[in-house]
C-alpha cells in the first residue's frame, strides 16, 4: 500500500493571495506598504498645497539670522545678536543642565523616601507614602506652578538683605533666597588652585584604589580592614593639607548686600525658574523613583536576607553583598526611564519661563520667525536623540546585568 | 508519675489562677507606640523630626484652611472680611465654580448639558469597570460616546444618529463576515461603517444646527475641568485599540509592519508630550487637505491619542511577553489561525496581566491633560492661570486654586489606582 504524499501542483490563482500561507504574509505587508506609501504622499501633498496657499516654503535659513531676543539664565556666551542657532544651543544647554540637577536630587529624594517607606516606624512609612501618593496624583505642571509661585511670591526681594542693616541675613553669610532666586557663592580660581583640584581628584582615585586593595586583601587572605573612616580620610586629609600648602588659591565671591542698593551682587545666581524647575521635577519625580526603589527592596525574596545571616554576615553586609545588588537589577532600568522622563518633562520649562530648549527654539524662536514645521521638527530630533542615546545606554546596561543562565 | 520525684513537693497549686490582663508595656497602646514609634534611638529620633515637620504643616495650613472665607466678590472683599488674620479666601472657588469646571466661554444656560453627560458617564463606565453588573448595561456604555457628543457640542441630532447608525452597520457586517475570516470582517465592518457615514454626511442639510434643539456650542467654547475631562476619557478610550493594534504589530512576524510599528512607538515615546501639542497647534492643520479646518480640539485629540497608544502599546507588549510560550503553542496546535489565538487565547490573558500598566498610563494621561494650557486652551489650570488670575477681581489669589486643581486631579487619579489595585486582586485567577 502506498500513501501518495505529492500534492496536486496547483496553478496559481488570485486567490490564493488571502488564503495561501505562503503568500498571504507577503500580501499583506504589501498592502501595508501601499497604504503606507499613499498616506505619506497624501499628507505631502496637503502640506505642499497648504503651504502654497500661505505663501511659506520649508527653509532652515532662520538659524542663521540674529534671534532679537535676549535669555537671561544662559551658561555660554549669548546676546541678542546672535543667531537662532546659537539661542537653540543656549536651550539645549540649559536642559540638560536642569535634567542633570533633577536627576541628581530626584534619586536622592526617591532613594530616601522609597527606603523610609519600608521603614518599621509607622509614622515615617506613613508620611512617606503620603508624600508618594501625593505626588504622584497631581499633575507636575500644577507643581511646577505652585512651587514658582511660592518662590517668587513669599520669598523677600533683594532688597530685605541689602544695606548695613538688614531685614534678613544672608545665611551663613553666603547664601540668599530671594524671590528672583538663590544667590550662591561663586569659587574665584587662584594661582595653584589646579594643583589643589588635581590633588583632590587624585585622592578620589586613591579610596576607589584602597577599596579595591581591601575587598581583595579580604578575598586573599580573610582579613577584613575597616573601609568607612580610612576613605574619608584620604578623600579629605590631601586637599585640605595642599590647600593650605599652597597658600589658600581657592576663594569663595559671596553675594555682596553692600555693593549695590538695589540688587546683590557677585557669586552665582541661580533663577528662579531653573530653581522651582529644578525642585518641581526632582520632588515630583522623586515620588515615582520612591516606588521604584521600594519594589526592588521588596522584590529580594526574604530567604536571600536569612541565607545571608545564617552564614554569618553582618546585617550592613547583608545589605551590602546580598540585597543590593539584587535590588539593583530591578531598580536601575525603571530608574533610567525615571531619568528620560525628567529630561522630557523639563519641557515644562515654558510655563515659568525657563530657557531650556522648548523655550528657544519651541517658543520665541518659532513665534519671531513663523517656521513652525521647521522648529517643530528640530525640537523633535533634539528629545529624539536624547531620549534614544539613554536608552542605548539602558540595553548596554541591561544586557551587561543580564542573569547569565546556561 | 507520682513517684519519680523523690524529695517532697514543697507547695503544689491547686486551683486555677484567673486570666491576667498582658502587663502595660507588652500589649496595647504602649506596645505599639514603642515598637512602631520608638524601637530605637535613632527611629525615635526619626519619629522627633517626623512630628515636628507635621506639627509644622498642619499649625502653618490649619488656621488659614479652617478660617477660610467663602462669602465674597473679590479679593480685596476677602481682605475685608478677614480683616487682617490668616485665612483663605475660598470665595473664588464660590464665585468662579462654573469657570472652573465648564470655561469661560460655555453659554451659562446649558451647563445642565454637560453635567447631565457627567453623570451619565458613570452609568456607561460602570459595566466596563465592574463585570459584575449585567452585561445588557453594556449598551449604555455603546450609547454614551453619542449622546455625550449630542449633550456637549449640541446642534443637530442627525449627526450623532448617523455617527451610531454607522457603528451599528460596520457591527452588523462584522458579525456577518467574523465567522469566515477576522479580517474580511473587521475590513467589510469599516467599510460598511465609512459608507454610512459618508451617506449620512450626505444627507445632513446644511445649516441643521442653526435651529436644533440643543444649540450648537463650537469647540474652542469648551474649558475648565471638564475639557480635562473629555480629554483624558477620549484620549484613553481610543488609544487602547489602538496600544493593542500597535502592541501586535510590534511582536508580528511581517517585518515592514514590525518596522512601521517600532518607528511609530519608539518615536512618540522619545519625544515629550508638549513637543506633541506643539504639532497639534502650529502644525497638524498643515497635513489636512486645504479648507478642512479640523478644530484645535479635536487636533489634540489626535496627537494625544497617539501618545497615549505608544505608551499603552509597551504595556500590553509586556503583557503579550510574559505568557508562556506554551500559550502561543497550544493556540497553534488547535488549529486557531492568528486571528483566533489572539482574540480567544492570547489577548485576554495578556491584557489581563497589562491592567495596572494600562491604568498607570490612563493615570499619568490624565494629568498630562492639563499640559493644553501651555497651547492656550483653557482647561482647569489654563482657566487658573488666565482669565481668573489676570482678572481684576481676583488678582493675586494663588493658593486656593491650585489646591482646588489639586484636590480634585488627586480625587480622580488616587480614585482610579485604587480601582486598579481591587481589579488586580479581582482578577488575580492563580492560587498563591
Amino acid at each position: 500500500m502506498t500513501i501518495t504524499t505529492e500534492t496536486p501542483q496547483e496553478s496559481f490563482r488570485l486567490s490564493m493571495l488571502f488564503n495561501d500561507t505562503r503568500y498571504r504574509a507577503l500580501t499583506f505587508q504589501a498592502i501595508a506598504l501601499l497604504v503606507l506609501i499613499a498616506a505619506v504622499a497624501f499628507l505631502f501633498s496637503n502640506l505642499m498645497a497648504n503651504l502654497e496657499k500661505a505663501g511659506l516654503n520649508i527653509s532652515f535659513e532662520f538659524l542663521g539670522a540674529p534671534s532679537g531676543y535676549d535669555i537671561n539664565q544662559t551658561l555660554i556666551d549669548y546676546n541678542s545678536q546672535s543667531s537662532n542657532l546659537r539661542a537653540a544651543w543656549v536651550g539645549i544647554i540649559n536642559t540638560l543642565l536642569v535634567a542633570f540637577l533633577a536627576c541628581i536630587t530626584a534619586t536622592f529624594f526617591g532613594v530616601t523616601a522609597g527606603v523610609l517607606r519600608l521603614s518599621n516606624n509607622w509614622l515615617v512609612s506613613k508620611l512617606m507614602s503620603f508624600y508618594v501618593e501625593i505626588f504622584r496624583n497631581i499633575p507636575v505642571l500644577i507643581w511646577l506652578i505652585i512651587i514658582y509661585t511660592v518662590i517668587t511670591g513669599v520669598l523677600p526681594g533683594a532688597r530685605a538683605y541689602l544695606g548695613e542693616t538688614p531685614d534678613k541675613e544672608l545665611l551663613f553669610g553666603l547664601f540668599a533666597f530671594t524671590n528672583r532666586g538663590v544667590y550662591a557663592p561663586a569659587p574665584i580660581w587662584g594661582d595653584g588652585s589646579g594643583i589643589v583640584v588635581a590633588t583632590f581628584i587624585a585622592s578620589i582615585i586613591g579610596v576607589f584604589l584602597y577599596r579595591r586593595y581591601a575587598t581583595k586583601l579580604l578575598y586573599d587572605t580573610g582579613k577584613l580592614l575597616p573601609t568607612g573612616w580610612p576613605s574619608l580620610a584620604i578623600l579629605i586629609v590631601p586637599s585640605i593639607l595642599m590647600f593650605y600648602v599652597m597658600g589658600q588659591p581657592i576663594g569663595l565671591d559671596s553675594p555682596d548686600p553692600l555693593a549695590n542698593r538695589f540688587n546683590l551682587k557677585g557669586g552665582i545666581q541661580i533663577g528662579a525658574p531653573l530653581l522651582a524647575l529644578w525642585f518641581a521635577l526632582s520632588i515630583y519625580t522623586g515620588a515615582f523613583i520612591a516606588e521604584n526603589v521600594r519594589a526592588g527592596i521588596q522584590a529580594v525574596s526574604k530567604g536571600q536576607t536569612e541565607a545571608a545571616a545564617a552564614l554569618g554576615l553582618r546585617p550592613r553586609r547583608v545589605m551590602n553583598l546580598v540585597v543590593l545588588p539584587q535590588a539593583l537589577r530591578v531598580i536601575i532600568p525603571p530608574l533610567i526611564s525615571q531619568y528620560l522622563n525628567i529630561t522630557k518633562n523639563s519641557s515644562l520649562a515654558i510655563a515659568v519661563g525657563y530657557a531650556d530648549i522648548t523655550a528657544t527654539l519651541g517658543g520665541i524662536t518659532l513665534n519671531q520667525t513663523g517656521r513652525a514645521i521647521e522648529c517643530v521638527i528640530l525640537l523633535m530630533l533634539f528629545y529624539l536623540v536624547i531620549s534614544l542615546s539613554i536608552s542605548s545606554i539602558m540595553n548596554v546596561y541591561n544586557n551587561a546585568m543580564k542573569l547569565k543562565e546556561r | 508519675m507520682s513517684n519519680s520525684n523523690s524529695s517532697p513537693v514543697a507547695f503544689v497549686r491547686e486551683t486555677f489562677l484567673d486570666e491576667q490582663p498582658a502587663p502595660t508595656s507588652a500589649a496595647g497602646p504602649v506596645k505599639w507606640v514603642k515598637d512602631n514609634l520608638f524601637p530605637t534611638w535613632a527611629n525615635a529620633l526619626l519619629t522627633v523630626v517626623a512630628l515636628y515637620m507635621v506639627y509644622v504643616l498642619l499649625s502653618s495650613s490649619m488656621p488659614w484652611l479652617l478660617s477660610g472665607v467663602w462669602n465674597a466678590e473679590s479679593l480685596a472683599g476677602c481682605r475685608e472680611v478677614l480683616d487682617g488674620q490668616t485665612g483663605a479666601c475660598f470665595a473664588v472657588l464660590t464665585e468662579r465654580w462654573n469657570q472652573l469646571l465648564f470655561g469661560f466661554k460655555y453659554p451659562p444656560d446649558q451647563y445642565w448639558r454637560p453635567t447631565l453627560a457627567f453623570a451619565l458617564m458613570f452609568a456607561a463606565l460602570a459595566p466596563v469597570l465592574f463585570f459584575d453588573l449585567p452585561r445588557k448595561l453594556l449598551i449604555v456604555t455603546a450609547l454614551f460616546p453619542f449622546v455625550a457628543y449630542w449633550l456637549i457640542w449640541g446642534g443637530t441630532i442627525l449627526a450623532p444618529i448617523f455617527a451610531l447608525l454607522g457603528v451599528i452597520a460596520g457591527y452588523v457586517v462584522y458579525e456577518r463576515f467574523v465567522k469566515g475570516s477576522f479580517a474580511a470582517g473587521f475590513l467589510g465592518g469599516v467599510a460598511a461603517a465609512f459608507v454610512v457615514w459618508i451617506i449620512g454626511g450626505m444627507l445632513i442639510p446644511e445649516g441643521a444646527s442653526e435651529n436644533a434643539l440643543l444649540s450648537a456650542v463650537p469647540s474652542r467654547d469648551l474649558g475648565g475641568f471638564m475639557l480635562n475631562m473629555m480629554l483624558g476619557l477620549t484620549c484613553v478610550s481610543l488609544s487602547v485599540p489602538l496600544g493593542i493594534a500597535l502592541a501586535l504589530g510590534r511582536q508580528s512576524d511581517l517585518p515592514l509592519i514590525k518596522v512601521i510599528c517600532v518607528v511609530f512607538i519608539e518615536f512618540i515615546r522619545g519625544v515629550p508630550l508638549i513637543t506633541l501639542l506643539f504639532v497639534a497647534s502650529v502644525m497638524l492643520s498643515y497635513f489636512f487637505p486645504p479648507n478642512t479646518g479640523v478644530d484645535l480640539f479635536l487636533r489634540v485629540v489626535i496627537m494625544i491619542t497617539m501618545f497615549s497608544a505608544a505608551y499603552i502599546a509597551e504595556v500590553i507588549r509586556g503583557g503579550l511577553a510574559a505568557l508562556p510560550k506554551g500559550q502561543y503553542e497550544a493556540a497553534d496546535s488547535l488549529g486557531l489561525d492568528y486571528a483566533q489565538a489572539m482574540r480567544l487565547i492570547i489577548l485576554p490573558q495578556a491584557l489581563k496581566i497589562s491592567i495596572p500598566g494600562i491604568v498607570n498610563v490612563a493615570v499619568g494621561l490624565f494629568k498630562d491633560t492639563v499640559l493644553v494650557s501651555v497651547i492656550s486652551m483653557f482647561d482647569l489650570v489654563g482657566m487658573i492661570r488666565g482669565p481668573i488670575v489676570a482678572s481684576t477681581d481676583w488678582n493675586g489669589i494663588y493658593w486656593e486654586l491650585y489646591l482646588f486643581a489639586s484636590v480634585l486631579f488627586f480625587v480622580v487619579c488616587y480614585g482610579i489606582s485604587q480601582y486598579s489595585q481591587w481589579l488586580e486582586r479581582r482578577l488575580a485567577t492563580d492560587h498563591r
